[in-house]
């Protein structure tokens, strides 16, 4: 596998103590209930959080070992990673935002043409919406050609109908990157509607059954995950 | 009226501006974001001119610029001249008297920004400094000007110290303040009063901007 984690780290409420892994051109989905450790786990894998023994491996590279005294810093992990919002710099505008890490400037172009905001490049990132601002983070992370991208609520402060459009747009993409993404949510629509794999995640353990109990307890995320169509929510009964 | 002592004070309160904006905006950054040991003895230090009567700070700066100071001897040592009774050991001084005056608007405007803005760029590949010039320096442009604002006013207004390491001669060390006082100690009021009024104009509009940046600020948090 691309990426192999093993972590445990000791929380406030609850100890984290889980794996996963995830293959080249695959998205991973991460969900479960607010304040379960699906943000932690992703921190760790960027390297702005630390976790108290495991190991975090990715192509074979080691990033992180407790028993070896290894963590790679962010730096040098080369991740894409998009917040849930505010980590556009306010005093660029959305193409030096974009072109913020950029390998090739002259993708820059190219990416914000493909997500629509093309014709904003001038504009400062507070004078335009915020799913154009989204995109443009989007831009952003994968102008720096990552290795790993990791997408932490990054629709959630939307409103439904972007949300939706964007959700689209996301899968779409999907398949023309050929490196793992991890993609974190508490909605489960959005999961089915995303993933290649879910993983529920529910005070830093992985519960396999959160799905279906949710679903079965809450008709309101039971429409949701049916509105979604798909043939996968069959599992999730 | 003097006008070579304005010249003076101007020249003074101008130089201090530029050597603290840049000595400072480091300091600022280590006090923000860094940690070190003994980092609140050093703090403290920084803004202990502001709690010292500027005579014990100008008595103490005259031993360590003096002939036979550490940074005097280092001094006559390279040059062969003193830093006593010279625009550039004013100048030091008047550094050493504003610094807290640089450093604190600066550290506060550091410590406004997200800090989720800095874990991107460090993200995005960013090591420390570069994340200091491309991130935090232009997101704390009003920081940067208050400190600018204080620091030239602070030193305009400056007496006690540069009289003490600088002594009062004329177009060199003598600056505004000081004429003030000789004039009214020579009964000069007709001067004296010239040479004050010059001051209430300029200090007046540099803290209505000062203010008015302030408030800016809070409008935009």
């Amino acid at each position: 596998m691309t990426l192999e984690l093993t972590i445990k780290k000791r929380l406030h409420y609850f100890d984290m103590d889980l794996s996963l892994s995830c293959a080249d051109g695959r998205m991973v989905v991460l969900v479960g209930p607010s304040g379960g450790g699906k943000t932690t786990l992703v921190r760790m894998l960027a390297g702005l959080s630390t976790p108290d023994e495991g190991r975090i491996a990715f192509h074979g590279e080691t990033w992180f070992d407790s028993t070896r005294g290894i963590n790679v810093t962010p730096q040098k992990r080369r991740i894409g990673y998009v917040f849930q919002e505010y980590t556009l710099f306010p005093h660029l505008n959305l193409y030096d935002n974009a072109a913020f890490a950029a390998v090739e400037k002259k993708e820059v172009d190219d990416l914000l043409a493909l997500f629509g905001i093309g014709h904003l490049r001038r504009r400062k990132p507070h004078l335009v919406s915020g799913g154009e601002r989204q995109r443009c983070a989007l831009c952003q992370a994968l102008a720096r050609r990552p290795r790993l991208l990791l997408l932490d609520e990054p629709f959630s402060a939307l409103d439904v109908a972007t949300r939706r459009g964007l959700r689209e747009e996301l899968k779409a993409l999907k398949m023309k990157l050929d490196f793992p993404i991890l993609y974190v949510t508490h909605d489960i629509g959005e999961a089915l509607f995303l993933a290649d794999e879910i993983l529920p995640i529910v005070d830093g353990r992985i519960d396999r059954g959160w799905m279906q109990r949710t679903i079965a307890r809450e008709p309101i995320a039971g429409n949701q995950a049916r509105a979604t169509r798909e043939p996968r929510l069959a599992l999730a009964y | 009226m003097d006008y070579l002592s304005l010249y003076v004070t101007l020249k003074l309160a101008l130089a201090t501006t530029i050597i603290l904006l840049i000595v400072a905006a480091p300091i600022a950054y280590a006090l923000a974001y860094l940690r070190f040991p003994g980092k609140s003895l050093f703090e403290a230090l920084i803004y202990l001119p502001i709690a010292l009567p500027p005579t014990v700070m100008g008595f103490y700066l005259i031993i360590v610029m003096g002939p036979h100071g550490a940074l005097g001897r280092a001094w006559g040592a390279l040059t062969g001249g003193s830093l006593l009774f010279t625009f550039l050991g004013i100048a030091v001084a008047s550094v050493l008297y504003s610094i807290p005056f640089a450093v604190q608007p600066m550290k506060s405007a550091f410590l406004k920004i997200d800090p989720r803005l800095l874990e991107n760029a460090s993200v995005l590949g960013l090591s420390r400094p570069a994340a200091f010039i491309r991130v935090i320096l232009p997101n704390s442009a009003t920081g940067i000007i208050a400190a600018a604002i204080l620091v030239f006013l602070h030193s305009i207004g400056a007496f006690g110290v540069l009289l003490m390491v600088g002594g009062s001669v004329p177009g060199v060390t003598k600056v505004a303040s000081i004429a003030v006082y000789e004039a009214v100690e020579a009964m000069d009021y007709r001067t004296a009063g010239l040479m004050s009024l010059c001051f209430i104009p300029i200090s007046y509009a540099f803290l209505l901007l000062a203010n008015r940046l302030n408030g800016d600020t809070k409008h935009d948090a």
